[in-house]
């Protein structure tokens, strides 16, 4: 039995019936660490909110661990951990008040779970007496990581939990995540950032409530289906504008730094590009075949 | 229940963690019962009187003394034209203006009458209306002291005469703090539980707390009766120190049965929390809960019988006064610490009041989801 399993899931909002989730699908395996990746809107946190009993649905249905999520919503909220995308845990209490409070209601103890949250709690330990409210963002994200944990669910929800967080912070977080794993905890993680994306086992990208793959990321860049060039020259502008002009272009984007870019003819060369540019009148051209990331995999879906 | 214990316990560690609301929970009774029932005072001194004074017999003196000696009028002018003493009216310095006629004892005592001029001015409904009567009673005192004197002593009885002499009960010298204070108490117990329970729960939907909250078993009555408990505790508490500061300051003890007392705002408390949770299950920010509450506040203060006699009110505002807590709560607690009631004279009050606890908590259960 999977321990997510959701089928044509459904959910509007307000008088106008705005599609927030449209009919989605997908399935978590066992102790697997599944992305939900998509922008800002895209109908992430609905998804976690149907999923965690705190939202209805307006048409399909989903279990968790076999529980339905509207009729056995209390079977769910006893196995279940979540961690909201906004810090939700009580300010004026201390770290170790939050964590204390958090074991005592679902009926357990610190003690009981503590190998679950050591990793986490030994960086927390410093500041155990601190207020919850007063601690930076990374800290927050752990402590809610301790408190979602505490009760040793079987499935983790955790909703953007990197967002707002520093790059070391957010490295950081995923390898707890990692670890977790290992303690066959299914999590279910979602994330706007798509460079976060190929740290999880499975990933669905998720737009405008619908998604549009799911799949290994590996799979799922290798499934792009162009070559792909990063092509750097000058002022960024001027050299989308001149790709977009160029009769084999399919698709030409800034990406960092470099434009990424597809062709029309598979049997492209750099040199031919280089040529084309150096004749559009740029100088220090730099044109290289790279490999898609999930970035450019979104794009490319998006366009279809 | 253990579960209970644990919410109990984080919750007190809030409040004692919020130096605000201790903060609130003590100066707020102390400082409004020491501040509110001196300065709310209803009786009328001060009343700015000018005389006109054309007489100048041993009789107008008398008059004047007599007016002077009440203690109610400050004499502020003395002018010889009626024209001179309007000025004052019109700068909005004098109150009142007594003009007194040329030739007041001669006509007073060979013809037996004589006429006074009073001017009133009504810019201030009350003080006018008041002042005016009070001069009237001191002149009609004044008129029954001259016909003493005059009147030869056979004649005396020629005149029947039918004086009134009223006792008054309960608050037999018309201590107009005995009769604030416990409405303004019953104000303060209403604002600290209505207020501190509706906003405490906004506050955790504002946070998001809540949103943790709803994702663990808790259930929903555990929640709700996690967040009565605490207010309702500090509702007693702050009763309980209102009592103390209006026997330390005004001497104020309940006639009546102090548990009874306790036992009545017991209830009411549970009725005044579950308007609180009713209005937190509507609202999702902290300023929504305010407003709301105020405008509850403001209806409860102004029609609960504090400042104006619910009795005197029109028919329709009556109506409306019977949905108002607050209004059985200053008449219990002036029934029992004014009056000294027993328990089966506020048995109808209690009634009403625990039917407002349990429909408004009711509500309040009913309209908590903790799904959207």
């Amino acid at each position: 039995m999977q321990p997510v399993i959701v089928s044509q899931l459904k959910k509007t909002y307000g008088k106008e019936k705005s599609v927030a989730v449209n009919n989605i699908s997908f399935s978590v395996n066992r102790g697997e660490l599944f992305g939900l990746i998509g922008p800002d809107g895209a109908g992430k946190t609905s998804v976690f909110r149907m999923l965690t009993t705190l939202l209805i649905p307006d048409g399909g249905s989903a279990t968790v661990e076999g529980f339905d999520i509207v009729k056995d919503y209390s079977a769910i909220r006893n196995t279940v951990g979540y961690m909201p995308g906004k810090f939700s845990l009580y300010p004026d209490l201390t770290i170790q008040e939050n964590i204390h409070f958090f074991a005592t209601i679902f009926n357990t103890s610190i003690e009981e779970n503590y190998y679950l949250i050591k990793d986490i709690y030994v960086q927390l330990e410093r500041f155990k007496n601190r207020r919850a409210g007063k601690l930076s963002g990374g800290m927050k994200q752990k402590l809610a990581l301790c408190c979602a944990l505490i009760h040793k669910p079987t499935v983790l929800f955790l909703d953007e939990p990197t967002t707002g967080v520093d790059p070391v912070s957010r490295k950081e977080f995923w390898e707890m995540l990692r670890r977790l794993k290992e303690s066959n905890i299914t999590i279910v993680v979602s994330t706007p950032y798509m460079d976060e994306a190929s740290l999880c086992d499975r990933i669905a990208l998720i737009q405008n409530g619908s998604l549009l793959s799911i799949d290994a990321p590996q799979q799922i860049t290798a499934a792009y289906p162009d070559i792909l060039f990063a092509i750097r020259a000058g002022s960024m502008p001027l050299l989308l504008r001149s790709l977009g002009k160029y009769p084999k272009i399919k698709s030409a984007y800034a990406f960092g730094e470099y434009a990424h870019a597809s062709f029309n003819d598979a049997a492209i060369q750099s040199e031919e590009i280089h040529h084309y540019l150096k004749g559009e009148g740029f100088n220090d051209i730099a044109v290289k075949k790279t490999e898609p990331t999930i970035e450019d995999c979104f794009i490319h879906l998006l366009k279809n | 229940m253990r579960i209970i214990k644990f919410l109990l316990q984080k919750e007190f560690k809030q409040i004692f963690r919020n130096k605000s609301i201790l903060a609130m929970v003590i100066v707020m009774p102390v400082v409004q019962l020491l501040i509110l029932p001196l300065a709310a005072d209803y009786e009328v001194k001060n009343i700015n009187l000018v005389v006109v004074d054309a007489d100048h017999s041993p009789y107008s003196q008398r008059l004047l003394s007599k007016i002077t000696a009440s203690g109610y009028f400050k004499l502020t002018g003395f002018e010889q034209s009626f024209k001179e003493a309007f000025t004052f009216i019109e700068n909005d310095k004098a109150d009142l203006v007594l003009e007194i006629p040329a030739g007041f004892e001669r006509a007073l005592v060979r013809e037996g009458s004589q006429k006074l001029h009073i001017t009133v001015n009504a810019i201030n409904g009350v003080k006018a209306n008041l002042g005016g009567n009070y001069l009237v009673s001191i002149i009609r005192e004044f008129n029954n002291d001259i016909r003493i004197r005059i009147m030869p002593l056979g004649r005396f009885n020629a005149q029947p005469v039918l004086e009134t002499v009223s006792a008054n009960w309960f608050n037999p010298f018309l201590n107009y703090r005995l009769y604030m204070v416990p409405g303004i108490l019953a104000i303060l117990v209403t604002m600290i539980g209505g207020f501190l329970t509706a906003l405490n729960i906004v506050k955790e939907k504002e946070v998001g707390t809540i949103e943790q909250i709803n994702v663990t078993p808790i259930k929903k009555h555990h929640f709700i009766l996690g967040k009565l408990i605490p207010f309702w505790i500090l509702g007693n508490v702050v009763f309980s120190i209102g009592l103390l500061v209006s026997w330390l300051i005004y001497g104020i003890v309940p006639l009546g049965n102090i548990f009874l007392l306790f036992g009545f705002v017991a209830i009411y408390l549970l009725a005044v929390l579950g308007l609180g949770l009713l209005v937190s299950t509507f609202c999702d920010t902290q300023q929504q809960a305010m407003f709301i509450m105020f405008f509850f506040m403001m209806i409860f203060i102004l029609l609960g019988g504090l400042f104006t006699s619910v009795d005197s009110m029109p028919q329709w505002a009556q109506v409306i006064v019977g949905f108002n807590p607050v209004s059985y709560l200053i008449s219990v607690m002036r029934m029992i610490i004014l009056k000294g009631s027993e328990a089966q004279n506020i048995i109808r009050p209690l009634c009403i009041t625990a039917c407002f606890a349990i429909v408004l908590n009711s509500l309040a259960v009913l309209n908590y989801k903790k799904t959207s």
